[in-house]
């Protein structure tokens, strides 16, 4: 939306040697911009877009908004099926979080310090969650779960969610680990510190920065989680995610849009959270 | 000259033990195993157990069988939805190599607030929900939505187009969704390549284009082919998008093995379904496992 102009304003790259026919590169950088400028508003576009739509004054959808309001919010606070859906998903995130960290780091440290046999092997099993298609592993799980009457069920989530958030934790925190000047350890047991004492006073503090980005995106790969969350779900124990796929499925209220807000803003404030913890982006 | 840190004769300030190897850069396989417990039992338990149990399923009609993969084989209407599966994978993989690559190329070169706003513009996508960009999908596209209101409004078109629940609105909400999957890998590569190569090739007489066509585009072959095999192998596997925004007749594997199990109940043959996807996902996975460890970190978009 706002962003277009921008774009096209200051797209760029540095000239090297621009004598030649100087209108016509003009107008083609121009043109790049502009496209450039497209391409990059239908990626934020679906994400905004929810804004508006859960602030409309209406329950059909209008745009722009003809006038606002905030019912679409209240309704969403004071339908209990929401707020048991919202609860028990921020309960299984929560869990899910505490599990996959402790899990995922002592893993990472084992997987980057140690040197067990098979070891590559391991270290591709655990990434082994992010590669399989999650309906595969849904389906699968709903097969299992079922008989054990796990499905719709906390412990059964906690399962679930768990092994899909620790690669994530595995993977950032073993790059801390790696880029861990282990020297440093060294010199403090050259300096009388045991063992456990060196690993609490210098490792921890160094890849602290990266167990807390990674139980970030524990939280998230938990709270966002759909296609597992839709097959082991039942009547009885929801997620936000199964709710919401089954009320855009059945009846598109604008509550799905204040829903989708609200999702956009945890998710928005959490990564944010990791780019301040880490000082850097995307992995 | 004899106490750097480094020397092996001064580290082992304790005597080595079954738990503390000698070495305190490497942990003992003892320490090494305990670390790892807890992993080894949740992907055993959590993880292996489940699959392994669906892949047998699959061969069961209670005795051993092949007839559910025979079915698969034999139908031509399950041939067709996995044949359509890689068939859209292979569109929105090029999608969004097209559309991305140009965002990879601005996000290397961009500087300060520009960069700032590029990345924000990739990354946002990448945290939202997909439950929350496909009910955005439909806002848009459904028959009294944002777009067709816009085009009768202006008077382009009369009545409103059939725009959600077709193959086209599948393959534009899978392009939105997988594209930042492309974007960073290839935005890793180039933004590696140093601006001088450019320059050096523009120095000796090529034109832009032809400096981009035979420096820029080669040095980045490790970055594209990445994020392919990264958009492909997800893209096969999606259900939650295709489920929402794709209409009945545009049925892909995901969506077949949801039908199969919420709807039909056959579950032995919703397993053979799913262990088809599986293995076709895991031998993409092993045949372009270089290329992949160019992009580390895959966030859950399926």
């Amino acid at each position: 939306m706002s962003i277009e102009p921008a774009v096209t304003a200051s797209f760029a790259p540095s000239p090297v040697n621009s004598t030649h026919r100087p209108y016509g590169k003009a107008a083609l950088r121009l043109l790049g911009g502009f496209l450039i400028g497209e391409i990059l508003f239908f990626l934020v576009l679906p994400t905004l877009l929810v804004i508006p739509i859960s602030l409309n004054d209406s329950s059909y959808i209008e745009f722009p908004p003809k006038g606002l309001t905030l019912r679409w919010y209240i309704d969403f606070l004071s339908d209990p099926d929401w707020r048991a859906a919202t609860i028990f998903s921020l309960q299984i995130a929560l869990a899910t979080t505490v599990a996959s960290t402790v899990i995922g780091t002592l893993a990472a440290i084992g997987l980057v310090r140690g040197n067990l046999p098979g070891k590559t092997l391991l270290r591709a099993l655990s990434l082994g969650p992010m590669i399989v298609p999650h309906v595969v592993f849904g389906v699968a799980l709903y097969l299992v779960f079922s008989p054990l009457s796990l499905t719709g069920n906390f412990a059964g989530f906690l399962i679930a969610h768990t092994v899909l958030a620790v690669p994530y934790v595995i993977i950032t925190v073993s790059a801390a680990l790696e880029r861990f000047d282990t020297s440093l350890e060294l010199a403090a047991l050259n300096c009388g510190a045991s063992r456990s004492r060196a690993f609490i006073s210098v490792v921890l503090p160094n890849i602290a920065p990266a167990v807390a980005a990674a139980s970030v995106f524990a939280f998230l790969a938990s709270f966002d989680e759909a296609t597992v969350a839709f097959f082991i779900s039942d009547t009885g124990g929801k997620t936000i995610s199964r709710k919401m796929f089954e009320d855009i499925d059945f009846n598109l209220t604008p509550v799905i849009a204040a829903v989708s807000t609200l999702l956009v803003a945890v998710s928005l404030l959490l990564m944010g959270t990791i780019h301040l913890l880490t000082g850097r982006g995307e992995d | 000259m004899t106490t750097t840190v480094e020397n092996p004769r001064v580290v082992p300030a304790r005597p080595a033990s079954w738990f503390f190897s000698r070495s305190a850069r490497q942990y003992s396989h003892a320490l090494t195993f305990l670390l790892i417990a807890p992993l080894m039992l949740l992907l055993a338990g959590g993880f292996i157990y489940p699959i392994g149990r669906l892949v047998s399923l699959s061969l069961m009609a209670p005795g051993f069988t092949l007839e559910h993969y025979e079915r698969i084989v034999t139908e031509p209407l399950y041939m067709e939805v996995l044949f359509r599966t890689l068939q859209t994978g292979a569109i929105v993989t090029v999608t969004s190599l097209l559309l991305g690559f140009p965002v990879s190329f601005l996000m290397a070169h961009a500087k300060g607030r520009m960069a700032m706003l590029v990345s924000a513009a990739v990354l946002v996508p990448l945290w939202t929900s997909v439950l929350v960009r496909s009910y955005a999908w439909i806002v848009l596209l459904q028959r009294n939505g944002i777009v067709n209101g816009l085009l009768i409004e202006s008077g382009l078109i009369g009545s409103p187009l059939k725009l959600i629940y077709t193959e086209g609105a599948v393959i534009l909400a899978m392009t939105h969704v997988l594209m930042p999957f492309m974007i960073l890998p290839v935005y890793n590569v180039l933004r590696t390549i140093p601006a001088e190569y450019t320059q050096a090739a523009r120095n000796l007489g090529a034109g832009p284009i032809s400096a981009f066509w035979r420096v820029t585009l080669p040095l980045s072959l490790p970055g594209i082919f990445a994020g392919c095999v990264m958009c492909f192998i997800l893209a096969i596997g999606f259900y939650i998008t295709p489920a929402l925004v794709g209409g009945p007749g545009a049925l892909m594997m995901a969506t077949l093995i949801g039908q199969q199990t919420t709807v039909l109940l056959d579950w032995p043959f919703a397993a053979a379904l799913a262990t088809v996807l599986l293995t076709t996902t895991l031998i993409f996975v092993l045949v372009f496992r270089k290329a992949l460890s160019v992009s580390k970190g895959m966030n859950s978009v399926n």
